[in-house]
């Protein structure tokens, strides 16, 4: 028994009156783990009941109590008939199972129901003791530290990062089961949140089993999502970055080698033997010799076409159901990255720059979920790299199984490897991975930035050495280095307009840089940024299967086109140069596509002033026409002018260069990788450049092209007071105050009129965007001046009729005063300020031997031959880089535009293949436990080791449970990394939860908005209460990843799903003034945070 | 599927429809009813497309005061979206009309929300619904509880019952006030009447513990309670120029003197309710009007003591004897209920009419009932001296408060 679980029931208060006759409850609880059941007595008579009963023990597997939620049942007795259900509380344990985390579970938390909301609350206390369990051959992760947090979190220390874990399991949807024709919907919505609940205990121990296997000991960044397919399934994923962590104690030297993982430690022999004499020929050879098996394709130049190099691989037997693409992870080949190299100084930096490379290629992919780094850790950043690809849910053969799912997301994860290595890069960072579905098809996306990450973090055990040879590999200055291209000046990617820097003046920059990734804190920035949002909206026929399909994928193109058009104007408009923390989700709905594209615009120093944009009439002569170009050239340059000043963009314009071409060289640099994963090795492209148009004009020779000009002017100034951005913070504010209110805002617009167009469409769309900006800038007039960070849109389309778009951000309180005083030396004081802990970042790229074994090669094609049919799915792939140097002249007329699209539309034939697999219409579920005999070793000493709470606290417990006048704990929360004005002394445990809520009584509860309006209130309620029971006080990194509504008004019912994540922590005022409060924001803290570390 | 816009009516499987609902939640279903007016408000502003669904929810509440109060005002959405326009909010946030609607109703749904949790205060403290802070809750319970003076007026001393409930509209039409207004204050009257009637022990320090209202609102509210006990007659026409806080003191007077709890805090009995024995004792008095030489004696005193110090003075002698009769009629006659009503009306007609007819003024009240109080004590014949000042330390300060115009 690798673990007891003891929970005691305590309380309970504000129960419903469940006896109309006594206006009275007679309540009691039923607690259940796994199989097993306990009830407390009956409290009679009581909306109050005290049970105050024993400790309930489970004696479990520590596999179920990874996977296993703790399920809390409270009911009121009923003498003659059934007894009813008054809620639940689902609590996750999880939290509990590692030691750095919490202790205990202990507090109020609202009795849920699915059909009536919280109706009261109870008080629960809950320890588990875990025993060591030394099995080698184990399933279960404990200890596995999760992060929702995209950096690494503070008061951590990466010692390690290994790199990208994924996971993905199915099930079917118990809404889709026989059964629920006859139970009722209370009962299938339990179903449904306890089977999502077990699911993502299950993944989240799958990747902490792979996270171990790797050495690490945490997921950073990591991101949960599921998919409701409908009849093929219900799936939920996973992606994070594995790492290996150090708490950060406050004595702790930073540049000891020390807080090495154990398992590490071969691997960081292994390399030390080539360091003696660091040649690259010895690298070569370690690299054939011990990455060969695993990964046979990385040495091979794929195209993004190739077939993707399935490689599956179920490394134990038991793994029915989960995905596994794990062995892709285990390539820890002993390439030692050559830890004296360094040494060797300056001229090696090509040589470093490859073994990087080819390290990173090692790993299947050089995948990044983090959007935050340590200072010097980026290199240098190509562009964005996106994929998308349409599938049919309705075409996969073996519905129960993950593989397919698999199969489809390794195709979309090797093209945007092979987009990364187009850009020249090796890695990929601010990975993220995304759905949308209607009914049977479904668009998967996956974006990133493709980088080159420094070597220095590349190697291990020689931390020191890559610190004292900083100055030799780091010619460029950290304000700068990561804009300069990554690709070779001469074998460019896509044509780019390329300069010196304008920082350093010592590299190539592109003139504009496009990014997924939070603005590095090192960078030099002139003024400050904004939020940029590019909206779409498309028509498309109502279709079924392949041709509704087909249909999807020509269109996707263009949509990713015309955002991307959007954005560069946008940012031309704003006079800025760089986009950072760009998301573009498209939505697909029965009859019509979304497209919203949100980022933040900053201007970079190092790259070049933004040219302005010119209209130019199509037709000369017709004077009121020049008139009207006229005004409307006036209307942009004065806005671009206002723009500058609202940002306070005034670069300092030293050069002649700048000065020199106001319209520089319009090339074109966009372009579209198309491909389709089963068609061989053909690789279209598409060149996003207009033709040979030199002329970098708005060309104005329609309505439509007045109406984009229109269109791109309407975004209404942020009211002054106001910034708003949607990364971590604002680029150029500085000096953030506490006021933190977090927010959640969902509005759905019904489009009355069925003959819309696009241009109406559009309209709408960009209203309905822009109106619920102004709507927050209002509601949160109190807080001025402040900043929307974080701001980040959701959009779908439920119904045919239907818009619906979700945000959730935070608005921040800054300090007037600081924030305008430009802080001109920032950069500088950053570099000389930063802590070795920062520096210390090294990836994992030396294998140990060891564990470089196991999969015989003869495997993994035997895999690549199991997934054919797979491969063969109805499937249109559809992948665009973003480049970094995209022109300043995107800005077409559309006439001109449409008929590249015309052209292009003829050159990419969709192809699409009929699957005649029939659909399986029985399925079994799939979520599997297998046990195994465990040798457990526990000793005396393990088990006083983990032997629950100090008594100090528990005493402290004890005494606030008087049921009156104890008060609520506040609770934060924010979407960020941290809170201003507070550091974060401890991590309690990521919080990641689902929700379902239905009422049969639409009207009487306040219509759909009421309806909404208190099950989202519900779910933070929720949220904080469980924090507060860890012994938080904060949720940081908080995202909603879900919330998906339904309504029939006319039977008077609707249903809502909610799913939420993020970590909860605890952590308190910063007492010692920071002498530099940007220092204290950015993440500097960890040092100074561990000081009052528990 | 159990598809939710399509599936076949699910009350029908959902085995919970039997399960008595909460009490709180059918209220709170009734107001909720409200709500649904309002979204159809909304969509009348919005032709060209409509709104399905806004919702703006923050991790601690948002709460706008002035929003809060046109709430409790009982304006419609509409209404408080014009009347906020024109306090000029728009121009100060660049704010347009439709923002400003959308505020509203969400502020309007999140006080609709609250509103059940405002009717026991203690459970907004440790509720979990919503984050708000403690000086925030404060805010809000107070203004929820406060009132129009102008309604209380009208109510006070009138039964807390249905039949009352059904003439507010009658009384909003008169003082101005909106029914949705009247039915709330009306119905806080009736909450914390209820609450208190059962408890034991000061009726001021139970309010404001149970409804955590501030000292003068929870004097207030004792008022209101102790005149719906007792039934005090306020509604007549020569007790309309007394305002609600000439009543509110009168009966503060009359709690911390005149009951029970107003001698010995420890008893069992509670403050809502006058001390029977006192009451008793008070027949005793009549000896000052009864007895003809302690009337006689009594007079001689207090006209030594008046002459020459004011105007009034012939009246004063001329009325003594009346005036005396009259108070001290008053007292004996306090064992009735029905005389207890008429409380208010007796001081008026038997004292403040005829002293106002002779012009006299406050600072002649003063002086006389000062004079007439301590007069008695001198009297050797008059042995009731302790209830005689508990009985005139009430009217006294009473007639101080009621003697103006």
């Amino acid at each position: 028994m690798p673990g007891k679980l003891k929970v005691k029931i305590v309380a309970g208060r504000h129960l419903p009156v469940m006896d109309r006759a006594s206006d009275l409850t007679d309540a009691f609880v039923e607690v259940k783990f796994g199989n097993t059941t306990f009830k407390t007595d009956v409290f009679p008579k009581s909306l109050n009941p005290q049970w105050n009963s024993e400790w309930f023990k489970f004696e479990v597997d520590d596999e179920d109590l990874q996977d296993e939620p703790l399920q809390v049942t409270v009911l009121d007795h009923d003498t003659y008939s059934a007894n009813d259900a008054i809620g639940k509380v689902y609590i996750d344990i999880d939290p509990l199972l590692c030691s750095e985390a919490a202790s205990v579970i202990s507090g109020w938390f609202p009795i849920y129901d699915t059909i009536h909301g919280i109706r009261g609350e109870i008080n629960v206390l809950v320890k588990v003791e875990l025993f060591n369990d030394l099995n080698r051959f184990r399933q279960s992760s404990c200890g596995v530290k999760f992060f929702c947090t995209t950096s690494i979190p503070r008061c951590y220390r990466a010692a390690m990062v290994h790199g990208f874990v994924e996971e993905l399991v199915v099930n079917e949807d118990p809404e889709y089961q026989w059964i629920d024709r006859i139970r009722s919907p209370r009962a299938s919505n339990e179903a449904r949140q306890r089977l999502i609940s077990l699911m993502s205990g299950e993944l989240q121990r799958k990747i902490g089993l792979k996270v171990l296997e790797m050495g690490g000991n945490a997921v950073v960044g990591y991101l949960q999502c599921f998919d409701l397919e409908g009849e093929s399934g219900l799936v939920v994923r996973a992606i994070g970055t594995a790492c290996t962590l150090d708490k950060l104690s406050s004595g702790s030297a930073p540049n000891s080698n020390t807080h090495m993982h154990p398992n590490t430690a071969p691997a960081s022999n292994a390399c030390n033997s080539p360091s003696k004499d660091g040649k690259e020929p010895v690298f070569g050879e370690d690299l054939t010799s011990s990455s060969g098996p695993p990964t046979p394709f990385r040495a091979l130049p794929t195209t993004s076409s190739s077939p993707p190099p399935f490689s599956p691989s179920k490394p134990c037997s038991r793994q029915s159901s989960s995905s596994d693409t794990d062995l892709s992870l285990t390539p820890k080949t002993g390439m030692g990255s050559g830890g004296s190299v360094g040494k060797e100084a300056g001229p090696l930096k090509t040589l470093l720059r490859q073994q990087t490379q080819t390290a990173l290629e090692q790993r299947e992919f050089p995948f990044f979920t983090l959007t935050s780094f340590p200072p010097g850790f980026l290199l240098h950043v190509g562009g964005v790299v996106s994929a998308r690809s349409v599938k049919l849910l309705d075409r996969i053969h073996n519905p129960d199984e993950p593989e397919t799912r698999d199969a489809w997301w390794e195709e979309i994860r090797q093209e945007i490897k092979s987009h990364a290595k187009a850009l020249g890069c090796h890695g990929v960072v601010g990975y993220s991975e995304s759905t949308s579905i209607c009914e049977e098809v479904c668009i998967l996306s996956a974006s990133g930035t493709a980088a080159i990450l420094n070597p220095r973090y590349m190697r291990e055990g020689c931390l020191d050495i890559g610190i004292s040879d900083h100055r030799f590999e780091e010619p460029s200055p950290p304000s700068c280095g990561f804009c300069h291209i990554p690709y070779d000046e001469l074998n460019m990617p896509f044509p780019a307009q390329l300069t010196y820097c304008y920082h350093c003046r010592r590299q190539k920059v592109p003139d504009v840089l496009f990014t997924t990734i939070n603005l590095p804190q090192e960078a030099a920035v002139t003024g400050k940024g904004c939020l940029i949002q590019a909206r779409l909206c498309r028509l498309k026929k109502k279709a079924q299967g392949e041709v509704n399909a087909t249909a999807i994928s020509n269109l996707l193109p263009f949509m990713e086109y015309e955002l991307h058009t959007q954005l560069m104007n946008k940012l031309k408009l704003r006079s800025m140069n760089a986009l950072f923390g760009l998301h573009i989700q498209i939505s697909v709905g029965e009859n019509m596509l979304l497209g919203l594209a949100s980022a933040t615009g900053v201007y970079l120093t190092a790259l070049p002033a933004p040219g302005g944009i010119q209209i130019a009439g199509k037709t000369t002569g017709d004077l009121s026409n020049e008139h009207h170009i006229l005004t409307i050239q006036k209307r942009i340059n004065d806005t671009i002018a206002k723009n500058k000043e609202l940002y306070q963009i005034n670069p300092a314009e030293l050069t002649e260069e700048v000065v020199g071409s106001p319209i520089p060289e319009p090339r074109q640099r966009s372009r579209l990788f198309r491909s389709h994963s089963e068609s061989s090795d053909e690789l279209s492209e598409l060149d996003l450049s207009h033709g040979k148009k030199d002329a970098f004009v708005l060309e104005i020779d329609d309505t439509d092209a007045v109406e984009d000009i229109h269109s791109l002017l309407t975004d209404a100034p942020t009211p002054t007071g106001f910034y708003s951005c949607n990364t971590e913070i604002m680029p150029g504010i500085y000096s953030w105050t506490s006021g933190v209110q977090m927010f959640t805002s969902v509005r759905v617009f019904r489009l009355s009129n069925a003959s819309l167009t696009n241009q109406g469409l559009n309209k709408i769309f960009t209203d309905l965007c822009e109106n619920l900006l102004k709507s927050f800038y209002f509601k949160l007039r109190s807080m001025i001046p402040c900043c929307l960070c974080q701001l980040n849109f959701t959009v779908a389309v439920p119904e045919e009729e239907l818009i619906q778009v979700a945000v959730t951000a935070v608005a921040m309180t800054f300090d007037k005063d600081q924030a305008q005083e430009k802080p001109a030396d920032k950069p500088t004081t950053k570099g000389g300020s930063e802590t070795e802990e920062q520096l210390q970042f090294p990836m994992e790229l030396c294998a140990d031997a060891s564990s470089a074994n196991t999969q015989p090669s003869s495997k993994i094609s035997g895999t690549v031959s199991l997934l054919t049919p797979a491969a063969k799915l109805c499937q249109n792939q559809l992948v665009m880089v973003l480049s970094p140097g995209v022109p300043e002249n995107t800005n077409v007329s559309s006439r001109a535009a449409s008929v590249d699209y015309g052209s292009f539309a003829d050159r990419c034939s969709t192809w699409l293949e009929l699957l005649r697999l029939k659909a399986h219409t029985i399925r079994r579920g799939s979520v599997k436990t297998s046990r195994r005999t465990q040798s457990l070793i526990h000793s005396v000493s393990s088990l006083e080791h983990c032997s629950p709470l100090p008594e100090g606290r528990s005493r402290s417990l004890r005494s606030n449970r008087s049921f009156r006048g104890s008060p609520v704990t506040v609770v934060k929360m924010t979407p960020l990394s941290f809170l201003p004005g507070t550091r974060i002394i401890k991590y309690l445990g990521i919080i990641n939860m689902f929700f379902i809520r239905e009422t049969t009584s639409l009207r009487e509860e306040g219509g759909v908005s009421g309806f909404l309006h208190t099950f989202i209130a519900e779910v933070f309620a929720m949220v904080r209460a469980h924090v507060a029971a860890l012994g938080g006080n904060a949720v940081v990194s908080y995202s909603m990843k879900e919330c998906m509504l339904m309504e029939n008004p006319n039977k008077n019912q609707a249903q809502c799903l909610i799913n939420v994540s993020g970590d909860a922590v605890i952590c308190v005022r910063e007492t010692d003034q920071e002498p530099n409060p940007s220092m204290a924001n950015i993440g500097q803290t960890c040092a100074s945070g561990t000081d009052g570390a528990t | 599927m159990r598809d939710i816009c399509s599936g076949s009516t699910q009350s029908d499987r959902e085995h919970s429809s039997t399960v008595p609902e909460a009490v709180e939640q059918a209220e709170w279903q009734q107001s909720n009813a409200e709500c649904l007016v309002l979204e159809t408000g909304w969509d009348n502003t919005q032709n060209k497309m409509a709104v399905e669904l806004d919702v703006f929810v923050g991790n601690t509440t948002i709460m706008d005061e002035e929003v809060y109060q046109l709430w409790l005002d009982g304006y419609t959405v509409n209404d408080a979206v014009k009347v906020r326009m024109e306090g000029g909010v728009m121009e100060e946030c660049e704010a347009s009309a439709d923002v400003l609607l959308s505020d509203t109703m969400d502020q309007y749904r999140t006080f609709q929300m609250c509103e059940r949790l405002l009717h026991s205060p203690s459970k907004l403290a440790n509720q979990l619904l919503f984050q708000i802070p403690p000086n925030r809750q404060a805010m809000l319970i107070e203004r929820y509880y406060a009132f129009d003076d102008a309604f209380v007026r009208e109510v006070l001393g009138k039964k807390l019952s249905k039949g009352t409930k059904k003439d507010l509209d009658d009384i909003g039409a008169k003082t101005g006030v909106t029914l949705k207004s009247c039915r709330r204050q009306f119905d806080n009257f009736k909450r914390v009447f209820k609450v208190v009637e059962e408890l034991k022990g000061p009726l001021v320090e139970n309010i404001r513990h149970h409804f955590l209202l501030s000292d003068k609102l929870g004097r207030d509210y004792a008022a209101i309670v102790f005149f719906a006990n007792h039934r005090f007659e306020t509604g007549k026409r020569k007790l309309q120029y007394l305002t609600f806080q000439d009543f509110a003191f009168c009966a503060g007077q009359l709690i911390s003197n005149w009951t029970v709890g107003a001698v010995d805090n420890m008893v069992e009995d509670m403050d809502v309710d006058l001390d029977k024995e006192f009451l008793q004792e008070l027949k005793e008095l009549k000896v000052l009007i009864t007895d003809k030489d302690l009337l006689d004696q009594h007079k001689s005193l207090v006209c030594t003591a008046l002459r020459g110090k004011t105007k009034a003075f012939n009246e004063m002698e001329a009325n003594f004897k009346n005036l005396s009769r009259g108070l001290v009629n008053i007292a004996a006659k306090l064992t009735n209920t029905k005389d207890v009503r008429d409380f208010f009306i007796d001081l008026v007609e038997k004292f403040i009419e005829p002293c106002r007819s002779d012009r006299w003024t406050a600072a002649d009240m003063r002086l006389y009932l000062t004079h007439y109080n301590n007069s008695a004590h001198i009297l050797d014949t008059f042995k009731h001296q302790a209830v005689w000042d508990r009985y005139m330390v009430v009217i006294k300060s009473c007639i101080f408060k009621m003697y103006h115009d």
